[in-house]
């Protein structure tokens, strides 16, 4: 095996391909020749290093240097100064929003610090296109050790006992899950894997996927040998394109390595792997739909019972797992119950991946163990609000999920607390809103997400939030009338109560925590015609405050409608029936001059 | 699931014993209590989509839909606690609020579950504002009108079309509020694989489809001094009239048709049952002439044309089995503008050819281009049953106080193998009774063939005929016959002679009837078609005078040249889009 003194680790995941990871990969390995250095500094494309927002970024090994935003022509200065003259390209290094020093090391950014990396141990630091780097990290031991040692039902009671909850959204316990197939009658049963990820903004599926796509297929394995599978699919979406090539590529890979296929490791248990590409329909994470789909069909929920455990693919009995619940089982098995037990909270066990998103520094993916705070999640790891702004809420669970105020950052998060504060787990989409965000207006996001997705099959889902979404743009329309916070409730209710899936019981959820948390916003749209974070248009009133202007006319210059005129040096007059609300004039005004 | 298996529960508070596997709706009703319903049919698969039989359920989190959940030991469920009535009444405010409300002028007024239901659960204000679309009817179709503005998603047209037909011709199309029920591509039902068979508008709970109506063109006809009009009414139309006016389900009400229709002022009031023996000496000499000449085989009936226009878009390889025979409706319409014409001293340009039937396809079927000679169309317009009965209405005329009276003659002349024709099994059994005295030249004894009649999808008999065992298979329901053929064209099985009828049934289930839904109302329906076979006094096809005039006077002998070219059509491969 040949011996290298440096590895150059290029983030090859979605994020850092768009930002252009893949210029920067050829350049060093362009480079790396030009100088003679290809047999000692190995290039490796990896996954998701999870911070999206910084990308591409380059780890340089032994001393772990952490490159953000490279660009092709940096290469020449990480060849040789890193890598030639061994000295570390401060201006490349990563800073800490907090601090005034470049962090060198990967290891010490506040960001990797307190993640707990379960699901994502290998994201970023395998060559998710080879089988060999994923053996090299214990890979497929798990598999080996529950064929060699176990029977199925001690691979289900190690799970059960793992207290390992579904991470797609519903929480459900997969150990139960699992042994309701294994005593379910079929001839055949079937393992599924839902990567069908949907909710807006969250990617840690796709990122386990792209990094680490053989723990997938190992749980997958191991799934179909403790219910008695030998046919798995993995249901992902078409949108994810290099995960379905990665995916395909590390299936290959395993069927050549024998970890997939007939008798693996001659145990008599055979069991094979293929894709269904979806096409981005957010109903078919819905197990049953899902399923539907597999089978070819439009995919919509059907009732349920029967569940799919009974009844599922094709008439078979079939469990359903999400990829981040996969991504927990190799873990579980291999390093045992006991050390997956010691992590989180009472009832919810492990860790939580979740995707940062909106008003904060850090976005990107973060695992954290179940019962870290929200202030820990949104501070700590997050780096805080930029621009010192205060934070307001998060959005939890996606389209499911609701908002959570400040009077909770401090409550540990797991599957129940977020359930008690009316929101969710989901998948672990997480949304930062400072004061300048309008909750009316976020609902009424969540809203136009949902009842554009809703697969238009049951009465309340499809009519019950295309009549919530009306009533929420009258609303931050300026035409709320009262009764109109009444008339959301009840049709909330209804759509809850009576909805035939998930997506339709969960459905009114944004719309039902913003109006726990934040009632008085939706009574100012309505009764006092007002948006108080300034965000909702038909409201906003633009003005010009004569003592504050000092007449530069810049707004003027701005004006894309000539609303505003004036004699230089002497205050400036908006005309409100021209005035277009674009906000161009505000964000021009050097004297904070011009309110809403 | 074992159905011997028996499950207690309570339903409000009462004691309620059912067998496993019985949903709550059904526990329900089998308990007397009655749980509103849109999207559920008993005779389609059970889906669950429109939620307005949610009931509670103790302990489960949501509201359950009781059409489909069930039933469980122990479960406690209540069906009227303010919480369900509450929610139905939001779930049908919805609908309403997403439905094109123009009742008044609505195919379906008075007749619509959804404004029954919106009736029932007192909806009196729709506070939201109307969502409804504004897509243009589409009209493309000879026999059926949809309108998706009217259609609330109850997903019944397509399971019927799917599960109980085979076709598939309808779909949903969309996601969300912009979902809507079309044919594939937004295409027109007459540029799909659409057999016409009227099924979704049968089980169509509000106005979404109907049938295209000839009503005025009768109406226009019937006034006009210089036209001779004339009606032929299929068998099925007769056991099924009396229930548009409230009479008893499984009337035979004939005779009152036949006063009902000389009242509205048609000049000849004759029987396409007629034409159905016409139809049997036709069918059954070519049957002997495949079986004496070496096929093909089997011979697969032609009076269906849901079922001719499914062959020619599924299984075109079989055209060629299918009888030459034009159905009964075009061999009685081939005949008016020829032999009557000529018997009357008429242009056969003068004659208006009406007629009433218990389908949809009929309409299609008469307006195919095969089906005229020199522009004279064999016949001019079809009504539906339920179009009958409301020009029946609109005369004034109350059907079950008019007096009995007889078809005229001699095309009102049947027999009761052409009565039966009206229901599955029937052609194959008029069939028979002149195919096994043909060949033997003896009466037979037994003329009821008890193994081609009853509702099973498919029925086989095998019958000696003469010398030779003639095997034989009956299917209903297009799916059925898609399936017996599909085994048939992989080898699996082989017959002589098989009967297809589109709907399921047969035509006393037609996509023209008064709408119903239960099993008890067709074998009502038929049991009258037995009726009216045992009430004639010639019950064989070849035995009927006026058949045996027609073949001395004007066509000679079945399959004769003037038969070929009047009585006997071919058809063509379509698409299977």
């Amino acid at each position: 095996m040949a011996f290298y003194r440096s590895h150059v680790l290029v983030c090859g995941g979605t994020g850092c391909t768009s930002s252009g990871c893949q210029k920067v990969q050829e350049a060093l390995a362009t480079s790396l020749k030009r100088e003679g250095l290809d047999k000692e500094v190995a290039v490796v494309q990896t996954g998701c290093f999870g911070f999206c927002r910084l990308g591409p970024i380059v780890i340089v090994y032994p001393e772990g240097a952490f490159y953000t935003q490279v660009k092709p022509e940096d290469v020449p200065d990480i060849v040789t100064e890193h890598l030639i003259k061994g000295k570390l390209v401060e201006r490349l290094l990563f800073k800490e929003e907090m601090h005034e020093k470049p962090v060198s090391l990967y290891g010490d950014i506040d960001f990797y610090k307190k993640q707990h990396r379960i699901a994502l141990r290998n994201c970023g630091a395998i060559n998710p296109e080879k089988i060999g780097e994923y053996f090299a990290v214990d890979g497929y031991q798990a598999l080996a050790k529950v064929l060699h040692t176990m029977t199925p039902q001690e691979v289900i009671d190690t799970i059960k006992a793992s207290g390992l909850r579904g991470r797609g959204g519903g929480g459900f316990l997969t150990g139960a899950k699992w042994e309701f197939a294994a005593r379910a009658v079929g001839d055949k049963k079937y393992v599924v894997c839902n990567a069908d990820e949907g909710d807006p903004g969250a990617f840690m599926d796709r990122s386990v996927l792209e990094g680490d796509p053989h723990t997938v297929l190992e749980a997958m394995a191991i799934a179909g040998y403790a219910i008695g599978a030998s046919q798995g699919y993995i249901y992902v979406r078409a949108e994810y394109p290099i995960a379905v090539e990665r995916l395909r590529t590390a299936i290959a890979q395993a069927r050549e390595e024998g970890m997939l296929g007939e008798n693996i490791f001659n145990k008599g248990f055979s069991f094979d792997i293929e894709l269904r590409l979806g096409s981005g329909a957010f109903v078919c994470g819905e197990e049953t739909a899902l399923l539907a789909s597999v089978e070819g069909k439009r995919g919509m929920p059907r009732p349920r019972p029967p569940f799919p455990a009974v009844k599922g693919l094709l008439g078979c009995p079939t469990i359903i797992n999400n990829v981040e619940t996969l991504a927990n089982i190799p873990p579980i098995i291999f390093k045992g119950v006991e050390w997956f037990t010691s992590i989180g909270t009472e009832r919810s066990k492990g860790t939580k991946v979740f995707a940062l998103a909106g008003k904060i520094n850090n976005t990107g993916l973060v695992e954290v163990p179940m019962g870290t705070t929200l202030r820990e999640i949104i501070y700590d790891i997050g780096g805080g609000l930029p621009g010192g702004k205060t934070f307001k809420a998060a959005q939890t669970g996606g389209p499911s999920g609701g908002c959570i105020p400040v009077q909770y950052l401090d409550i540990p998060i797991d599957y129940d607390s977020l359930a008690e504060i009316g929101s969710m787990m989901g998948s672990g989409g997480l949304i930062v809103m400072d004061e300048t965000s309008c909750m009316v207006d976020i609902a009424k996001f969540f809203l136009e997400f949902t009842q554009d997705e809703s697969c238009g099959k049951c009465t309340p889902c499809r009519e019950g939030t295309r009549q919530m979404l009306e009533i929420l743009k009258r609303i931050t329309g300026g035409q709320g009338k009262p009764g109109d916070i009444e008339l959301l409730e009840d049709l909330a209710e209804t759509i809850k109560a009576a909805s035939l899936c998930g997506l339709g019981q969960t459905a009114p959820n944004p719309v039902l925590s913003t109006l726990r948390y934040f009632r008085d916003e939706y009574e100012a749209h309505i009764n006092e015609k007002r948006c108080p974070a300034g965000v909702c248009q038909a409201l906003l009133n633009y003005r010009i405050e004569p003592e504050k202007c000092k007449g530069c006319g810049l707004c003027a210059k701005e004006c894309p409608v000539g609303a505003i005129t004036g004699e230089r040096k002497s205050p400036f007059v908006l005309d409100a029936g021209k005035c277009i609300k674009c906000g161009a004039c505000v964000a021009k005004c050097p004297f904070k001059a011009i309110s809403r | 699931m074992n159905p011997l298996k028996m499950i207690k529960l309570t339903i409000n508070d009462r004691s309620v014993e059912v067998a496993e596997g019985t949903t709550i709706l059904e526990a329900a009703a089998q308990a007397g209590i009655n749980i509103p319903t849109l999207c559920h049919h008993p005779e389609l698969r059970k889906e669950g989509s429109c939620r307005v039989c949610v009931v509670e359920v103790e302990g489960a989190r949501s509201l359950v839909a009781s059409c489909v959940h069930p039933v469980m030991e122990g479960m406690v469920v209540r069906t009227n606690t303010d919480r369900v009535r509450w929610t139905r009444k939001n779930i049908i405010e919805l609908l309403v609020a997403a439905h094109d409300r123009d009742c008044l002028t609505c195919d379906r007024n008075n007749n619509c579950e959804l404004q029954r239901l919106a009736q029932d659960y007192g909806v009196r204000e729709v506070r939201f504002p109307a969502a409804v679309r504004h897509d243009p009817p589409d009209c493309s179709s000879e026999s059926i009108i949809r309108d998706t503005n009217k259609c609330i998603l109850c997903g019944r047209c397509i399971r019927v079309c799917k599960d109980i037909q085979g076709v598939s011709a309808l779909g949903l199309a969309f996601r969300g509020s912009r979902t809507k029920v079309g044919p594939a591509f937004n295409r027109g039902l007459a540029n799909v694989a659409c057999t016409n068979c009227g099924q979704c508008v049968a089980v169509c709970p509000v106005g979404a489809l109907k049938e295209r109506s000839a009503i005025d063109d009768v109406w226009k006809a019937l006034n006009d001094k210089a036209k001779h009009v004339v009606v032929q009414v299929a068998p099925a139309v007769r056991a099924a009239l009396g229930e548009e006016f409230g009479m008893r389900e499984g009337s035979l009400v004939t005779g009152k048709m036949v006063a009902a229709l000389r009242r509205l002022g048609f000049d000849r009031v004759f029987d396409t049952q007629f034409a159905a023996d016409v139809t049997i000496m036709e069918e059954g000499h070519e049957l002997l002439h495949r079986l004496e000449n070496g096929g093909p085989l089997p011979l697969i009936t032609s009076c269906s044309p849901g079922w001719i226009k499914y062959c020619e878009h599924f299984y075109p390889q079989l055209l060629a089995n299918v009888s030459s025979c034009k159905s009964p409706q075009q061999i009685f319409g081939a005949l008016v503008k020829t032999y009557y014409a000529e018997n009357q001293g008429l242009d056969p340009k003068s004659i208006f050819s009406v007629s009433v039937m218990p389908c949809t396809a009929k309409k299609f079927e008469a307006a195919r281009p095969e089906m005229a000679r020199d522009g004279v169309r064999d016949v001019d317009a079809v009504l539906t049953t339920r179009e009958l009965a409301r020009m029946i209405r609109e005369a004034g005329l109350d059907l079950p106080s008019l007096p009995e009276e007889e078809f005229d003659l001699p095309m009102g002349m049947s027999t009761g193998a052409g009565a039966i024709f009206g229901v599955t099994g029937g052609v194959m059994e008029a069939a028979l009774r002149t195919v096994v005295e043909t060949v033997t030249g003896k009466e037979l004894r037994h003329i009821e063939f008890e193994a081609v009649r009853g509702f099973n999808g498919v029925k086989e008999a095998t019958v000696a005929v003469g010398d030779r065992i003639l095997r034989a298979a009956v299917v209903h329901g297009l799916a059925n016959a898609g399936e017996l053929l599909g085994r048939f064209c992989r080898g699996e099985v082989s017959y002589d002679f098989i009967e297809i009828m589109a709907c399921p049934g047969g035509c006393i289930a037609g996509g023209g009837q008064p709408r119903s839904c239960s099993k008890e109302t067709l074998q009502m329906r038929a049991n009258a078609l037995y009726r009216e076979d045992l009430g004639k006094k010639v019950r064989k096809s070849h035995e009927n005078p006026a058949v045996q005039e027609v073949y001395q006077k004007f066509l000679g002998k079945p399959l004769s040249e003037k038969s070929h070219h009047l009585l006997h059509t071919s058809y063509e491969k379509r698409s299977d889009l």
